[in-house]
């Protein structure tokens, strides 16, 4: 490593004329060249749910809340925020006085009302965290009053990714609409951008560079660091090319660093890598509820009703030898398919598996699979980190058991819609929670599947007593009773072994020692706290 | 000749539906573009009405069809990732490769005329035999290694040429271009040797074994009977008659360089139309495959009925068998 950067030294000193250009590029200290494998997807903050269209939203627009670099909540654009006492179905808002929008417009009550309503219309991705306002109030400029449809403890979690746009802009500018993908047009919303966070939108190219510059009039100047006045946006797709852009110095923070070069960046003078666990659990789910399988040899009956045999399963599963040699120690093995950061998760349930292959295979026998079975495994290979080969990983493990596993991994694109049609019967499933509470992991993955809950719980599994529990949560005012419900509801799915979980992904950031920031872990900088040195 | 051309158009045109068709037929097994478009909190009913809004609950000749009627207008319709007007992503994409295809397809051809003459001039020693064996790697070596590989050496260690991105451009009203500036010129080396690598050692081979043929034979034996300098033999005579085929082969050539820029620009994040299509498929952004496919297609088909109708033009042979069309 030494002799090369002295190498590089040398030619630099010698390519006095060509490199110089290259390297005063290079030096300025306030912009933060960044880079990331995928871009936004539009600037029209309420269009996508996903991670990279929000990530570069909340540097442009804010919430009311937001979560801080941690994952704790903290003030946006409401000072601050509680239950009205008059009324358990009502939340009340104050919100920030003399926050101005870009182009000047003052930030008003009234734009809140505007900006959930459009968070809240047909075309928006975003309406379904916000299912239970059923009005939102304008009390007085600065004062606003959510009414949901009964008491709903946990709104402000929902908040934490809905930006608030001007109406004046948005009616003069033809964008009161979200944009309709079918609707023939773009929208100006989708490549301009008017809120009131920390940095402007100066240009933008979509997949190619996106520049923005701080915004010198923010509120919040005095109260963050904001060290960074220059963000120039870069997606890399090519991992390999993201590291050597890094590794090179012509950006200065990426994300998703794979977990192969993380030594070489880490072992390069000038460069660190952060890490931290991020709020996603990867496991397997089963369709335990039909009656005869599709892809299996067993007929006329499907192992994966019996419980012995998913406890089997689960005790197959050698969660550290993964860790270790899959994931080169970048995961921590997970015993619940909660992350760490959500209300619901204890260290008991998540380090409640340990391998036992020979009480597996007793519980096989008890089943009657004593001969065991073969079963196809459907993984994706472009979605989460080197999930193809833990699904690998998983089919020698369950051969030690006597399950045979076909493994099929595609693209996510062919993988996902096999799991929200039900049509597999194992399979891979990565779940991130975005309200940081387990009635989301409930909502989507265990509740009987149907019209608006269950969408993703492809194991066939409908407990109608779970259900209610289910239901019931969203409307629990007494936090404590609410979390002994969520307790019952998890001693279920741990008892009936519904999913068998892998690990909790971690995080990784590849940056230039000058950059101080630690890794949030939902994988969303938010550059208004850098520093830089 | 008119029948000629209009039978050659004709055909062509079936050409371009039959791939159209083939490629509806395969967008079914990409996958589903809905689940990309909503959130992981979508509900069944957002589903439902999405596909229905985008016609993906039709069976795909409807859908071609539909493709078909909106593409006559001139209308490709938008961009399912970024909700753009896809003709507009696409102008904005095109000038990237192209300079990029052009740069390395002239560099192919300036080098592997060069090398092919040399090594055919000098037949024994130790850099012709270095060049050739080099130039089995560089045939055998897969593109996006030699991306990688250079990235690292020039990029990493050196630290002399970008490792990814297309530098400054200048927009001269609505193509840029990367020609004009210190940082556009610079991007373009290391892309532009990746992806004519392989047409480069293709050339310089086609050229080292035609200037062999052509200096056994007999007006060469007499120019050098005539006392003329070995300098006016080699390039004066025996190089010219050696590059018809070359140029033909160079010509088309550019097309496969063009379409197969999309390893080359996923390697340098280089922003042309071949990353775009490749996000298109991760994405099942269909308007876009769609769109770009048929690009490719009327830009082979036109290449090869500019070449048909040339070689009508120069063969009088094609004007008398009037059965044969074409190569």
């Amino acid at each position: 490593m030494q002799l090369t950067h002295s190498k590089k030294t040398l030619r630099t000193m010698l390519l006095t004329a060509a490199v110089s250009a290259v390297a005063i590029s290079s030096v300025s200290a306030e912009t933060l060249r960044w880079a990331r494998a995928g871009d936004s997807l539009t600037l029209d903050p309420h269009a996508q749910n996903e991670g990279p269209t929000h990530t570069l939203a909340h540097q442009i627009y804010e919430p009311l809340i937001i979560r801080d670099m941690s994952g704790q909540f903290q003030a946006a654009l409401a000072t601050d925020w509680a239950p009205s006492p008059d009324d358990p179905n009502v939340w009340v808002f104050n919100l920030r006085e003399g926050v101005t929008y870009h182009d000047g417009a003052a930030f008003t009550a009234e734009d809140v009302v505007f900006s959930i309503g459009r968070a809240q219309s047909e075309n928006s991705n975003m309406k379904e965290l916000l299912n239970s306002i059923v009005e939102v109030r304008a009390v007085d400029d600065l004062t606003v009053e959510m009414v949901t449809d009964g008491p709903n403890p946990i709104l402000p979690s929902n908040l934490t990714n809905l930006f608030m746009m001007d109406s004046g802009w948005a009616e003069s500018n033809g964008v009161v609409e979200v944009q309709d993908v079918e609707g023939g047009e773009t929208t100006f919303a989708a490549t301009n951008a008017n809120g009131t966070g920390a940095y402007k939108l100066v240009s933008r190219e979509p997949d190619v560079r996106t520049v923005l510059t701080q915004n010198e009039n923010y509120w919040g100047i005095g109260q963050f660091p904001l060290e960074v006045t220059e963000i120039i946006y870069t997606p890399i797709q090519n991992a390999a090319t993201r590291v050597a852009a890094l590794l090179s110095g012509e950006v200065d923070f990426i994300q998703d660093v794979p977990v192969q070069d993380l030594d070489r960046v880490a072992n390069t003078d000038g460069l660190i890598v952060k890490t931290a666990p991020q709020n996603r659990v990867i496991f397997f789910g089963m369709n335990m509820g039909a009656a005869d399988i599709a892809n299996d040899n067993v007929d006329g009956a499907n192992p994966l009703a019996d419980v012995r045999v998913r406890r089997a399963m689960n005790m197959a599963i050698n969660r550290d030898a993964i860790q270790q040699v899959v994931m080169r120690g970048q995961s921590q093995p997970a015993g619940m398919i909660a992350p760490p950061f959500v209300n619901g998760w204890t260290a008991e349930m998540d380090g409640s598996v340990s391998t036992d292959i020979d009480a597996a295979r007793a519980l096989m026998a008890e089943a009657g699979y004593g001969d065991g079975f073969s079963i196809q495994l459907d993984c994706p290979n472009d979605r989460y980190i080197n999930d193809e080969a833990i699904c690998q990983a998983a089919v020698g493990m369950m051969a030690q058991i006597g399950i045979t596993v076909n493994l099929d991994a595609k693209p996510k694109a062919q993988h996902f819609p096999l799991i929200t049609n039900g049509e597999t019967d194992f399979y891979m499933l990565g779940w991130g929670v975005p309200t940081y509470d387990s009635e989301y992991i409930f909502n989507f993955l265990t509740h009987t599947r149907g019209e608006d809950r269950g969408s993703w719980n492809g194991t066939g599994y409908s407990n109608p007593e779970m259900d209610a529990m289910i239901q019931s949560l969203a409307s629990e005012t007494d936090l404590s009773a609410r979390n002994a419900t969520i307790q019952a509801i998890w001693d279920d799915v741990q008892e009936q072994q519904l999913y068998l979980p892998i690990h909790h992904q971690v995080l990784n950031w590849g940056m230039s020692d000058a950059v101080g920031i630690d890794v949030s872990p939902e994988d969303d900088p938010k550059f208004k706290f850098f520093t830089m040195n | 000749m008119l029948a000629y051309i209009l039978r050659r158009i004709f055909q062509s045109l079936i050409v371009l539906l039959a791939v159209g068709f083939v490629a509806f037929a395969m967008f079914s097994f990409v996958g589903d573009p809905v689940d990309n478009m909503l959130g992981q909190e979508r509900t069944q009913a957002d589903i439902e009405r999405l596909r229905e809004q985008l016609g993906l609950d039709q069976p795909f000749i409807v859908q071609y069809w539909r493709f078909l009627e909106q593409a006559a207008q001139g209308n490709f319709g938008l961009s399912y990732r970024q909700g753009r007007p896809v003709s507009e992503i696409i102008a904005e994409r095109l000038p990237a490769t192209v300079e990029l295809a052009l740069v390395s397809g002239f560099l192919a051809f300036i080098g592997g005329v060069g090398l092919g003459v040399f090594t055919a001039i000098r037949r024994h020693g130790l850099l012709p035999s270095f060049i050739m064996t080099a130039s089995l790697v560089g045939v055998s070596l897969p593109t996006f290694l030699i991306g990688i590989l250079l990235i690292y050496i020039f990029s990493v260690e050196l630290g002399w040429l970008p490792s990814f991105g297309r530098g400054e451009v200048v927009d001269l009203g609505g193509w840029t271009t990367g020609f004009l500036t210190a940082s556009g010129l610079k991007a373009l080396i290391l892309p532009a040797i990746t992806l004519g690598l392989y047409q480069m050692t293709l050339i310089m081979r086609l050229v080292r074994t035609e200037m062999l043929e052509v200096l056994r034979m007999d007006y060469i034996r007499f120019a050098r009977a005539r006392g003329l300098t070995e300098k006016t033999i080699n390039f004066r005579h025996a190089l010219k008659n050696t590059l018809v085929p070359v140029i033909t082969i160079t010509g088309l050539q550019l097309g496969s360089i063009i379409a197969f820029a999309i390893i080359t620009e996923t390697v340098f994040q280089w922003p042309g139309v071949g990353l775009l299509f490749i996000n298109a498929v991760q994405f099942v952004d269909i308007p876009v495959m769609a769109a770009y496919l048929m690009m490719i297609s009327v830009m082979f088909v036109g290449i090869n009925l500019i070449v048909d109708v040339l070689y009508f033009a120069i063969d009088p042979r094609l004007r008398i068998e009037r059965s044969v069309g074409g190569h």
